[in-house]
């Protein structure tokens, strides 16, 4: 505060964050030990994860006769081991874009009926409620799908089939329950639902008043300040929210496991039961492998490792160019 | 096009308290009203009330009764967005779309009203920007955003936005309190010739702006904080600055308080 008036009485020396240490009080001391103790606890633990899965990952490919990045198959316990993660990276890409298409039009969609339409005393439950279903543990979500989900879809996939099979994705070429692509994304699609509409609510309701009120006062109705303020506004800010849903998606085990019927056949037919993804068969098989078995997965694991970090570190990238967009800068 | 304002037993209400209270007052066409007054007097409510911008703050409500030539904007059929589309406003601080190109902030009042000519809108964004004193300085880059400006040219930029729909009324909400003394004068002289075409009612808490660019001055004040604004007085803005009828007007303009 005494900055802006440099004419008064000489300033105060100015507070650094790293003053407090010239005390050499003994409290000063062991927080100060804690605190950068815990800091590089934390990069130990990184490291150490990573160095460990490439370590394994390596000795599992040198000894896989197959191709790691193109085999449809997955027999690393077999001899000799033979296995590839096409099928799982095709699957856990496609399933976790069919939740984004899903999820983020009716996430947007949640947020700003929270933030622009609902009255209050309906937003505040209303976001409570979308914020418990981040709560619910992923199993339960999984015997969900399970029990309710598929039945439940089964009509759905043949009225897909039916009337847009030429589509391709859509086309059911060996029907039967409807264990399949799809229903994971659907499954996962309500699991990110509440990451992505609680961010970009946060977002939406961060729109400058003054932002608002210029299109208000051009004569716009409640959608068209939407569509003039809030969205272009709020455009970087639900990108991000998406990233952030997405890594979810990379990443979930349970439910896709619990869902999915696998199988190491490449098939983008959504409806045909069968694929994978990385998290889902790891937890499939770890139970029962060993030996090249096991490092095989953790390899596996290592790729979904570096998806979910480029999928995070784009993410943050855009939140960071965001503060150009804050229109902030008049 | 420029319409006669007529205010009669206006009030408005944040929540139970009332912020401004029984005003009326007559504006005419073609001319500079400028309202004075010290800060939380409602004279900024006042102009919201205007174009019915006050009611979309929350818990914000008006009585009374607003004529524009003959027609109550807070008539029973009356949809406050259509209102905002005859009335323009430009705000304290500038406000131009930030995302959006000159060109599109310009047009955007357009194309809500249903222009999506690419020659129509061209035309009116040139003229819009030719009357609000900007298009020499814009003209070579309408594709560039509008908050790459500097203060003065996004407010510039904002009046251009409001005049492109060709209002009947502009409203100015302390339009040169964010901007440095040469922008200042610009849009003083901006507003001289806005007034050959449109009803214009400004804020300013800059009295010699007031006396500059006005043909008549309201002030309002308050009894106390917490007591609602009342209008003290409107007359021709020579009487207000030099002979004010009130004791108050005098007092205010002659700095003894406020």
């Amino acid at each position: 505060m005494a900055s802006t008036t440099p004419t008064d009485t000489p300033p105060a020396p100015p507070l650094s964050p790293r003053s407090g240490t010239s005390t050499g009080r003994a409290g000063d001391k062991i927080f100060s030990g804690l605190s950068k103790g815990s800091g590089i606890l934390l990069l130990v633990i990184m490291a150490s994860i990573a160095g460990f899965l490439t370590y394994r990952a390596a000795i599992a490919i040198s000894k896989d006769e197959g191709n790691f990045l193109t085999t449809f198959d997955w027999n690393a316990s077999a001899d000799p081991p033979v296995f590839g993660i096409a099928v799982l990276l095709v699957g856990t890409v496609i399933s976790s874009i069919v939740a984004m298409v899903i999820a983020v039009p009716i996430a947007v969609g949640i947020a700003l009926f929270i933030s622009h339409y609902a009255p209050r005393r309906l937003a505040a439950p209303i976001a409570y409620i979308v914020d418990l279903l981040a709560a619910v543990p992923s199993i339960i979500y999984g015997i969900w799908g399970a029990i309710v989900l598929v039945p439940y879809l089964a009509g759905l996939n043949l009225w897909l089939d039916q009337y847009f099979a030429w589509t391709y994705i859509f086309d059911q070429t060996q029907p039967g329950v409807a264990r399949n692509m799809l229903t994971v994304g659907i499954l996962l699609a309500i699991m990110i639902l509440p990451i992505v509409t609680s961010v970009s609510r946060e977002v939406f309701l961060q729109v400058p008043r003054m932002n608002e009120e210029a299109a208000l006062a051009l004569g716009a109705t409640r959608w068209e300040v939407i569509r003039l303020s809030v969205l272009p506004f709020g455009r970087s800010g639900v990108i991000s929210a998406s990233m952030l849903g997405l890594g979810r998606a990379l990443g979930e085990t349970m439910a896709v496991a619990t869902v999915l019927s696998p199988s190491y056949l490449m098939s983008l037919h959504l409806l045909d039961p069968g694929g994978g993804t990385f998290a889902q068969n790891i937890a499939a098989k770890f139970g029962e492998a060993n030996g090249v078995g096991r490092d095989a997965l953790i390899a596996s694991g290592l790729v979904l490792f570096v998806l979910t970090l480029l999928v995070n570190g784009a993410a943050r990238l855009i939140i960071a160019r965001r503060k150009e967009y804050s229109g902030a800068n008049a | 096009m420029a319409k006669r304002i007529d205010v009669s037993g206006l009030s408005a209400y944040y929540g139970s308290h009332r912020a401004i209270d029984d005003i009326s007052m007559t504006v005419e066409p073609r001319s500079v009203t400028a309202f004075i007054g010290p800060s939380g007097c409602g004279k900024s409510t006042f102009l919201r009330t205007l174009n019915r911008m006050h009611e979309v703050t929350p818990g914000g409500r008006v009585e009374g009764k607003v004529l524009l030539d003959d027609e109550n904007l807070y008539g029973p059929n009356v949809d406050p967005v259509a209102v905002r589309r005859t009335v323009g406003m430009v705000f304290q601080r500038p406000n131009p779309f930030p995302t959006m190109s000159i060109f599109d902030n310009v047009a955007a009042g357009l194309r809500l009203n249903g222009t999506v000519r690419k020659s129509e809108l061209a035309d009116v964004v040139e003229r819009s920007l030719k009357g609000a004193n900007l298009w020499n300085e814009v003209k070579d880059r309408l594709n560039k955003p509008g908050s790459g400006l500097s203060g003065g040219q996004q407010q510039r930029l904002c009046i251009a936005r409001a005049i492109a729909v060709e209002p009947d009324v502009l409203l100015m909400d302390e339009p040169c309190s964010a901007l440095d003394p040469i922008s200042t004068l610009a849009i003083e002289d901006l507003i001289g010739e806005l007034k050959e075409r449109f009803t214009i009612v400004i804020v300013t808490h800059n009295m010699q702006q007031a006396a500059r660019v006005s043909d008549r001055t309201a002030f309002f004040n308050l009894a106390a904080v917490g007591q609602p604004g009342k209008l003290i007085e409107i007359d021709e803005t020579e009487r207000i600055f030099s002979n004010p009828s009130v004791q108050a007007t005098e007092d205010y303009i002659s700095g003894r308080f406020g």
